[in-house]
């Protein structure tokens, strides 16, 4: 029936948009108490984003965040907490950016086998979380947490220039990978900017976890395990294999987050390459509800706040501090968590009520005519 | 004590609920004691002494009872000995066998209950609501239930009492009220009332009675069990607390000298193309792992099970369901569906490889959706439309969706745990004529109920389990529900042989 479609479509747009006014409202009473204009920052974050490099630095940006975010969403689908993208992206793109500086094929080899390489590291890594969880029953959360500590002594030992480092004035890179692994962009002019090629692999990540999921045997699996261990157990899961699957699809998914960056512009990895995104992704993945077009989103907003905040610095003139966009992420994230839980509760008290009043309504009707209540 | 009596979907969990503060009236009043009140949460009707025993348990299982009855009241006796004594007070007052320190995830449902009640009573409720309480027992334990709730009136408490089962709410009510969708249509006083009268009430039809025609059992083996045997879980061997994890009741023994319970011991049956064997027992002798080892959620520790000739002791649940073994589980929101997901959805649930939820590696949605507007259609599934979530169906509506859904597929074996339970007379009728029916065409039942006289008029032939052991075996066309039952609590094992003039087994205890 149509209209539960829509109901169920105003439900999935009352939670984000909820969360995001609250975020607003509460942003503005941080600027108030501190004695600022409540509204200036924001118009003048909007103002930024009418300028073409911005908008570039917004879509590279939020690439990244949506591949990660994905990662994390994969796992959300069916209850794993996957804290471990951070440590699976950084490990994922050291190692993809000492393959590509040491193996020189043509390119149309060249770049997959990069990919290759960044998801099954990814996959590893996860796996090892997979692994300790199907059979000692160790949680996901604390193991992945650990492996972020250790990719990050892991990547410290490699990049050591006794090893696979090369030193570029005081940073430490792994070296500039061959050029046949470079992937172009969109290049946009040169005061605009360069949009990563890599962005139509995040587009068609995002398709394929929609058609996985919703349309294929695999991803109902996980859709039910994640709703409902017992029924999806009764109905033929295989509890343990699925959580080693989506754990090994969640980190080759995350491998793959930092590609575009690496492949696209900066050609390898160093100290400077960006921390945290996979910690971010977990906001990401929050606010945009786990659902491809959600996700994207979230990952758009987020990297407007990254990228249209600097500019808070300079404005004339009066000067803001850029953190406010700091500060609103984290409340985005807080209120999300809230306002979802909120509307999900409503949601379904909402639909019992009105099936039960819509039942009612058909059984006045059968009174008179007999006829079936169903169809 | 007022009973409360309704068709399915009637409305009667509602009011329940509305009484309990979970849900807030649109309209109308409610008055406690003289008083009018409004309850916004269940901690207001609490407040005012109404206690509810909800239909599926709210019980941690991972917690022990003393740690579910303190929960949310801690303010009350505190959580160590002083509650403890109180608990022990009310269990030894009532009668309930409550002990404190057991896990609620080692207890069968009839010891749930107590605890749910207990619960209740420990919150100092003055007004207790059942949910239909008697689903889950035996014809003895009911009584018991009864005696408990009589003494609780005499005490001067207020019992409100929901049921389908006429019999024991004319036999134990004092007041009865009948409702039918959402509104009151009539109340009755026990003493001038017939089972039929109530049942016209509800129904404005007749009752139906189970019994099946003429047997149509052939001697085409579909199912053979020899030997099954299935360990404890938690038995010694993982170091868990010298108490063996019993049910309260009745299963104290130990039968291994090494300490470790057999929830399954040499359990050996055959089950033809076209016979319904029932099983018959009291919650918690073995029966869900039972049907968890058919079903291949559990393993055998040892024994084997054939299906149509072949050995499948190793198979996974999914082959197992591929090859054609109907699964309608014991707790539907546990392992039947997903409650949040949409009907259709839930069509696909343990048939995703199977035309027409899936065409090769993809999903068929279309497929899916058809199929489950004609489930709904055939088995007069009560819903506004197929993208409605399974929560927001009645109970007895998301049976109907699961047994249709489970025919659908035309299984050679159905395992039917309390196929009817929490479903409508109605509703009951049209489940028993789909199992009958399907039966005629060589469907293999293996029938578990607690509702004794389904056990017996569908049945072709009986067992009984009795603390992991099929221990006596009955004649369906003679056997009474009393003589059942004592074989039941483990009294009577053995062939059992009818003693009496057959009077036979009537509507009475429905």
């Amino acid at each position: 029936m149509k209209k539960f479609d829509k109901e169920r479509a105003l439900l999935a747009v009352a939670g984000p948009v909820l969360a995001l006014v609250a975020a607003i409202v509460l942003t503005s009473i941080v600027l108030i108490a501190s004695g600022k204009n409540p509204f200036e920052p924001y118009r003048l974050m909007l103002e930024q984003v009418g300028f073409s490099d911005i908008q570039v630095l917004i879509i590279n940006q939020a690439s990244l965040y949506y591949i990660a975010a994905l990662a994390v969403a994969l796992g959300f689908r069916m209850n794993l907490f996957n804290i471990g993208v951070d440590g699976q992206y950084r490990l994922a793109a050291m190692m993809t950016a000492v393959v590509g500086a040491h193996v020189a094929l043509p390119s149309f080899l060249q770049v997959p086998m990069l990919l290759l390489v960044g998801l099954l590291t990814g996959a590893f890594w996860a796996g090892i979380a997979g692994v300790l969880k199907v059979t000692r029953g160790v949680s996901e959360v604390v193991s992945t947490i650990m492996l972020n500590a250790i990719a990050t002594s892991v990547i410290g030992y490699l990049t050591l220039t006794d090893n696979f480092g090369v030193l570029v004035g005081d940073n430490i890179t792994t070296g500039v990978m061959k050029e046949s692994g470079w992937v172009p962009g969109i290049n946009l002019g040169a005061d605009v900017g360069e949009i990563y090629g890599l962005v139509f692999l995040a587009v068609l990540l995002g398709i394929g976890y929609w058609l996985v999921l919703n349309r294929t045997r695999f991803g109902f699996d996980l859709r039910a395990t994640g709703a409902s261990e017992t029924a999806a157990a009764a109905s033929g899961v295989d509890a343990k294999k699925m959580v080693f699957t989506a754990m090994l699809i969640s980190g080759g998914v995350a491998g793959l987050s930092g590609l575009p960056l690496l492949l696209g512009d900066s050609h390898t990895y160093a100290l400077t390459f960006p921390a945290g995104l996979g910690f971010t992704a977990i906001g990401i993945a929050l606010l945009g509800r786990n659902n491809p077009g959600g996700i994207a989103l979230a990952a758009l907003l987020w990297a407007f706040l990254d990228k249209a905040s600097p500019a808070l610095d300079y404005a004339t003139p009066v000067a803001y501090e850029k953190e406010i966009a700091t500060i609103m992420q984290g409340l985005i994230v807080f209120a999300v968590v809230i306002s979802y839980e909120a509307v999900r509760q409503w949601g379904l008290r909402r639909q019992q009520k009105r099936v039960g009043a819509e039942l009612a309504a058909a059984a006045a009707g059968n009174n008179n005519h007999k006829k079936e209540v169903a169809a | 004590m007022h009973a409360l009596v309704g068709e399915n979907g009637a409305g009667k969990s509602t009011l329940m609920k509305i009484l309990y503060g979970m849900q807030k009236p649109d309209e109308g009043t409610i008055t406690v004691a003289g008083e009018q009140v409004a309850f916004h949460s269940p901690a207001d009707a609490i407040a005012r002494g109404i206690g509810m025993v909800h239909q599926h348990f709210m019980l941690a299982d991972n917690l022990t009872v003393l740690e579910n009855v303190v929960l949310g009241s801690e303010k009350l006796y505190g959580i160590g000995a002083t509650a403890r004594k109180k608990i022990k007070e009310i269990s030894d007052r009532y009668g309930l066998n409550v002990r404190p320190d057991v896990l609620i995830e080692d207890l069968g449902v009839a010891d749930r209950q107590r605890v749910e009640i207990l619960k209740v009573l420990f919150r100092g409720a003055t007004t207790l609501i059942l949910d239909e309480p008697t689903a889950v027992l035996v014809p003895q334990e009911v009584d018991a239930l009864f005696d408990n709730l009589r003494e609780l009136k005499s005490e001067g408490l207020s019992v409100i009492f929901i049921s389908h089962k006429l019999g024991e709410v004319l036999s134990v009510a004092d007041e009865i009220t009948v409702i039918r969708r959402g509104t009151t249509v009539g109340t009755a006083v026990p003493a001038e009332t017939t089972p039929r009268q109530l049942a016209e009430l509800m129904v404005g039809s007749e009752l139906p009675t189970p019994e099946t025609a003429e047997s149509t059992v052939t001697d085409k083996p579909v199912v053979e069990v020899k030997g099954l045997t299935v360990y404890a879980s938690g038995g010694a061997s993982l170091g868990e607390l010298a108490e063996p994890a019993g049910t309260g009741l009745l299963t104290e023994e130990v039968s291994e000298a090494d300490g470790v319970r057999r929830v399954l011991d040499d359990i050996t049956f055959t089950i033809h193309a076209g016979e319904v064997m029932g099983v018959a027992g009291v919650e918690g002798n073995g029966q869900s792992e039972l049907i968890e080892a058919l079903i291949g959620l559990k393993n055998a520790d040892s024994g084997t099970i054939a299906f149509l000739g072949e050995e499948i002791t190793s198979w996974a649940t999914r082959k197992r369901r591929e090859k054609g073994i109907g699964y309608i589980p014991e707790d539907r929101h546990r392992q039947g569906l997903l409650l949040e997901a949409p009907l259709w959805e839930n069509r696909i649930l343990g048939h995703v490889t199977e035309r027409p939820n899936a065409k090769g590696f993809w999903i068929d949605p279309k497929g899916a959706q058809e199929d489950t507007r004609r489930i709904v259609k055939d088995y007069d599934v009560r819903t506004p439309g197929i993208d409605v979530t399974a929560a927001s169906l009645s109970g007895g509506n998301q049976q109907k969706l699961i047994v249709g859904r489970e025919m659908s597929h035309a299984p050679k074996f159905l395992i039917a745990a309390h196929p009817t339970r929490g479903v409508d007379v109605g509703a009951q009728a049209a489940i028993w004529d789909h199992i009958r029916a399907a039966r005629r065409e060589g469907l293999a039942v293996l029938l578990i109920s607690a509702d004794l006289d389904e056990l017996i008029g569908l049945s072709d032939t009986l067992r009984v389990i009795y603390n992991g052991r099929l221990v006596a075996d009955a004649d369906p066309a003679t056997i009474t529900p009393e003589e059942l039952g004592s074989a039941m609590t483990g009294a009577a094992s053995g062939h059992l042989e009818h003693v009496d003039e057959a009077a036979a087994p009537e509507d009475e205890a429905r």
